[in-house]
């Protein structure tokens, strides 16, 4: 670890200021990425903005047919919330499989989707059900929120502060991790959406992406059989020692017709 | 048995300081006045050093020094050494290429240290480090196990074609005639994959000299601290041995990784006098990754001959063996003596021939690793007969009990040297497939079927030599050191006991097993005897813990040691008690007189010992003994594993289903240490199987060098545990124990990939490398889908 400033942020105003006006300054959430990245020298931030002691960032809400996370709720209380799971039991299952309990006790939701690792698994879960990310400038839908790898829309100066998942008529999410790393080497959310049907990828590509051949398919058949022989072309996916790309392709299609099971 | 005695499964009284934090490691050691040091290594896998700058780095804060291989060549310092002189097939001996502690001239893999900066903080050194300025032309690397030798990459002027040894042994030409005259011969060609050995706690040392009285105290993470200080002093030339001591606390875990003599702990011994300071070093795992000796990394052909009634008339192998880039300190032992030698497994093969050609790569140096040469044999052996039985079209435990050395055999003489002192190899096999509930597997299989998934099952049927080793048998192959072990028992005046050995415990529950020993034989309350270890100025001379030795060679020293305690106890009690020497009796800590109800208790003894006021003629005082033990022989676990898996043909994903593991250990000192032992053996073994791999790229650089892609097996990664015992007491060592530390990391490799290819014959797989991971058993099936259209 390089020397840094130490900032703790006292409201999401003061962070962005220290953000806005120097590039070399960092956000901190949880810190499942960013810690051991600094321990290894591979990142000389100038000052390190603290944003744990935000309580107001951290939560779950549910109005009507909305639910809201704060960007600094842990994945283990999205995980073990009532609410989520009778809402959206599918978001729940997402984030009590993310990590391990260590993790889940510390990441947080707004840090694993400003991050935006390629293999992380709720940028699945924000696709698949269509939500809205909450900046402290804007709303972005995930949609369009997700760019490339490690990199979001969020600007200079923004801070994610909430998700708001608008309830699926039915959703599930199934994942297959990377034996090493435990991360998603391709894990498929899909749903019965409230814009219609929506199957996102994550872990495969180097970004999110949705199957729009398998949506289809999906929207006049909601069945694992629907999607069995939908292949997804293996041009531009990942590879590594662990899964090639055509590995991965193949992934996506086993995994959808899972999630569709699942989801019912 | 006693309560408490051997034979007794009582919890490890060890684990309640590791458990609650109160454990003393090297990095937990703090001396007056500690420096740090940080090495510079190289990131390339083969290059030629044409320079080195450093004065941007001396001139920061805190700096105090910076070494590079020239100081310690200045300084007399002697380069990193190999203990085993192996004999190549022309009669010449092993190349040994110098392999100096800092790289002159040359870097030969990635993590090769270059420079040693020491600072007065870490961070400081870490800086400084950073500012060192290496210019290297960089080489084509050989990092290919398959094609470095005789490959255009040279990677030690003294090994052309990167050789550094071609081994045999067997009758070529004899083993060639019978193969000629086989019914059926099985031919199969596989990797052993190379494994990181990743000890919990990262390597670490502190190093500290003391001007006034010219004495170095070396803290390190060792499983050998007495080995550490003979090579050190004897080769290193670092200090004589009477002024180097060399202190192992507490150490978490080794796997045979911390035996060796590595470049970090001779380079701080050295610099810690020149630098007047304390030095201390700590691994980075990431720096564990590319420094700690490897395991395994062989590839193999390996032929085995029936006759018509499927017994085995021979067996031929031949193997590449990797060293990387330079020998470690027990390498060359490693695929020869250890591995060879174990060709015969539970059978009565006919002739055995073996080839082994070792071969440098620009990789990190490999070496013993938790089996060490025995898990490869098992696995050559048992993949071997299981693919023979189903060429053959039969089943796999009938095969192997057509070929067993018969229980009435022994002692039985293999034709690979080792002489089996005695088995029960049906035994075990009986109790394993009724732990299995092997006449239920086809109904499992069914049922996985009816689930979408592919179920097999494995066998291994695996021995192996411990109790390492007879001193006269292992120098006449080459060691360069004797391998017996040694045992202090202190009675203090009060009655309680110290027992010092030159075992070292990094994890194995010394502490608790030796102080059973102690107390069964000595009737001492087990609470009242401490065991010492790992201080070279507190403990006899030791040859330390590998090879699953210190039950049979360690415990059978301080059986040893108990001896001539009772043998003196028995001068003192007659004095005493006034009675005739050979009348006294000694059982359960009592000294009585036959045929009386006079008796002396052992505290009583040693009190008397303490405080001779009224005392034998002739007798020292005091109560403290010491022996030393040598083995007349290895010793021989052996056992059968059975493995069942069930494989997601969509995925790949291979799961542990049930796992049975029937093992003959000789006499069981505690049963619960044991049978943890097998658990954290197969666990290895099962890594090896499906989950790890040390992958280099074409260029030298580890690819897998750390856990986001070097799998590590998780609880969840592993079955429940049907554990069985069959065990057949040793004849030749007075506590009738085998060894179990190594025995789960043999075994299973080959119990896991069996019942695999068990699984997937089905499917038309006859062949998948491990680790068999998803993606592996993915494309095999793909392919012999593809093939079959």
């Amino acid at each position: 670890m390089y020397n840094f400033e130490y900032k703790k942020a006292g409201s999401v105003a003061e962070a962005a200021s220290i953000i806005g006006a120097d590039a070399d300054a960092k956000l901190v959430a949880g810190g499942m990425t960013y810690i051991p990245t600094l321990k290894q020298r591979l990142a000389a931030p100038t000052t390190v903005v603290d944003m744990n002691g935000l309580g107001d960032l951290a939560g779950i809400s549910v109005a009507g047919d909305t639910v809201t996370i704060g960007a600094m709720t842990r994945h283990a209380a999205v995980a073990c919330s009532a609410d989520v799971a009778a809402a959206i039991p599918a978001l729940a299952d997402l984030a009590g499989h993310i990590g391990d309990p260590q993790v889940r006790n510390r990441g947080t939701i707004g840090g694993s989707i400003a991050n935006n690792d390629p293999a992380a698994d709720y940028p699945a879960g924000l696709v698949g059900l269509g939500a809205t990310v909450k900046t402290n400038r804007r709303e972005v839908g995930a949609d369009d929120f997700f760019i490339d790898m490690f990199e979001t829309a969020l600007e200079q100066d923004e801070i994610v502060t909430s998700v708001s998942f608008p309830k699926p008529v039915k959703a599930a999410y199934m994942k297959f991790p990377n034996p090493a790393s435990r991360y998603a080497i391709t894990g498929v959310f899909v749903a019965q959406a409230h814009d219609g049907v929506r199957v996102a990828v994550t872990g495969a590509g180097p970004c999110v992406f949705r199957v729009a051949a398998m949506e289809a398919a999906l929207s006049s058949n909601w069945s694992a059989d629907a999607v069995a022989d939908i292949s997804v072309s293996a041009d531009g996916l990942n590879e590594d020692i662990h899964a090639s790309a055509e590995y991965r392709a193949h992934l996506i299609t086993v995994m959808a017709k899972r999630a569709v099971a699942k989801a019912g | 048995m006693t309560e408490q005695g051997i034979g007794a499964a009582i919890a490890r009284r060890e684990d309640r300081r590791f458990v609650t934090g109160q454990g003393h490691y090297t990095d937990d050691i703090n001396r007056m006045g500690q420096t740090y040091a940080v090495f510079v290594r190289s990131p390339h896998a083969h290059a030629i050093i044409n320079s080195i700058s450093m004065d941007a780095a001396k001139g920061m804060p805190g700096v105090r020094d910076i070494f590079i291989g020239k100081d310690l060549a200045d300084g007399g310092v002697g380069p990193l050494i190999c203990g085993w002189a192996i004999t190549d097939v022309n009669g010449e001996p092993h190349k040994a290429p110098p392999h100096p502690a800092l790289a002159m001239g040359k870097v030969r893999h990635v993590g090769d240290p270059v420079a040693v900066v020491i600072a007065d903080t870490q961070h400081q050194a870490m800086d400084a480090a950073a500012k060192v300025d290496v210019d290297y032309s960089v080489l084509d690397a050989a990092a290919d196990l398959a094609t470095a030798q005789g490959s255009n990459v040279q990677i030690h002027e003294e090994a052309p074609g990167n050789l550094c040894y071609e081994w045999e042994i067997g009758d070529k030409a004899a083993i060639d005639a019978a193969f000629d005259s086989a019914a059926h011969v099985t031919e199969l060609e596989f990797l052993n994959n190379r494994l990181v050995p990743n000890a919990m706690e990262p390597r670490a040392c502190v190093a500290e000299y003391d001007g006034g009285t010219g004495d170095y105290t070396l803290y390190l993470t060792s499983q050998n601290p007495h080995v550490h200080r003979l090579v050190m002093s004897a080769f290193n030339g670092l200090a004589p041995e009477h002024k180097l001591r060399v202190v192992a606390p507490d150490v978490g875990g080794g796997f045979g990784s911390k035996i060796f003599v590595y470049a970090e702990e001779v380079v701080l011994t050295w610099a810690c006098r020149h630098v007047g300071r304390p030095i201390k070093w700590t691994a980075e795992r990431s720096e564990s990754f590319v420094t700690d000796a490897h395991g395994r990394d062989h590839v193999t052909k390996a032929e085995l001959a029936l006759d018509a009634d499927g017994l085995f008339l021979a067996m031929r192998v031949n193997t590449m063996a990797n060293m990387g880039a330079y020998l470690s300190t027990f390498a060359s032992a490693v695929p020869t003596y250890l591995y060879a030698t174990l060709l015969a497994g539970q059978y009565t093969t006919g002739g055995i021939y073996a080839n082994v050609k070792a071969v440098f790569t620009n990789t990190v140096p490999v070496d013993a690793y938790r089996g060490a040469g025995r898990p490869e044999a098992a696995y050559v052996v048992e993949r071997l007969v299981e693919a023979a039985a189903a060429e053959t079209g039969r089943d796999p435990a009938d095969l192997r009990k057509r070929n067993f050395v018969q229980k009435d055999a022994f002692p039985y003489q293999t034709p690979v040297v080792m002489q089996y002192d005695c088995g029960d190899f049906h035994g075990s096999m009986e109790q394993a497939l009724a732990l299995i509930g092997y006449t239920g597997f086809a109904g499992r299989k069914e049922a996985s079927r009816a689930d979408g998934k592919l179920r097999g099952i494995g066998f291994s049927s695996y021995i192996e030599a411990c109790g390492i080793a007879p001193s006269a048998a292992v120098g006449s192959l080459g060691a360069g050191v004797g391998l017996w072990e040694s045992a202090n028992i202190r009675f203090n005046p009060t009655g309680n006991v110290q027992l010092f050995t030159g075992c070292h415990s990094h994890g194995q529950g010394h502490e608790t097993a030796y102080a059973q020993i102690v107390a069964d034989k000595l009737g001492v309350p087990y609470e009242q005897v401490d065991v010492i270890h790992g201080d070279t100025a507190r403990i006899p001379f030791g040859m330390g813990t590998y090879g699953s030795r210190s039950a049979a060679v360690g415990g059978s020293a301080i059986l040893k040691a108990a001896d001539k305690v009772i043998e003196k106890g028995k001068k003192i009690a007659a004095h005493c008690l006034e009675a005739s020497e050979d009348d006294i009796e000694f059982s359960a800590g009592n000294f009585t007189v036959t045929g009386t109800d006079k008796a002396m208790n052992i505290a009583e003894v040693a009190f008397t010992a303490y405080v001779p006021h009224n005392y034998p003629d002739g007798v020292e005082p005091g109560l403290d003994e010491t022996a030393f033990y040598d083995p007349l022989n290895f010793s021989f676990p052996a056992g059968t594993h059975i493995c069942e898996v069930e494989i997601d043909p969509d995925t790949g994903a291979v799961s542990i289903e049930k796992y049975a593991a029937v093992d003959d250990f000789g006499t069981l000192i505690n049963p619960l240490i044991v049978e943890g032992q097998i658990h954290g053996g197969i666990a290895q073994g099962v890594g090896q199987a499906v989950l790890e791999s040390a992958v280099y790229d074409g260029d030298g650089q580890l690819v897998s060098g750390s856990y986001m892609d070097y799998t590590m097996p998780r609880a969840d990664d592993l079955p429940h545990y049907d554990v069985g015992f069959n065990s057949v007491p040793s004849p030749l060592n007075p506590l009738g124990v085998k060894g179990c530390g190594e025995a789960g990391a043999i075994a299973a490799p080959a119990a896991v990939m069996n019942a695999v290819h068990n699984a997937l014959r089905d499917m038309g797989v006859n062949h998948v490398e491990m680790p068999a991971t998803p993606q592996r058993v993915w494309e095999a099936i793909q392919g012999a889908q593809g093939a079959a259209e």
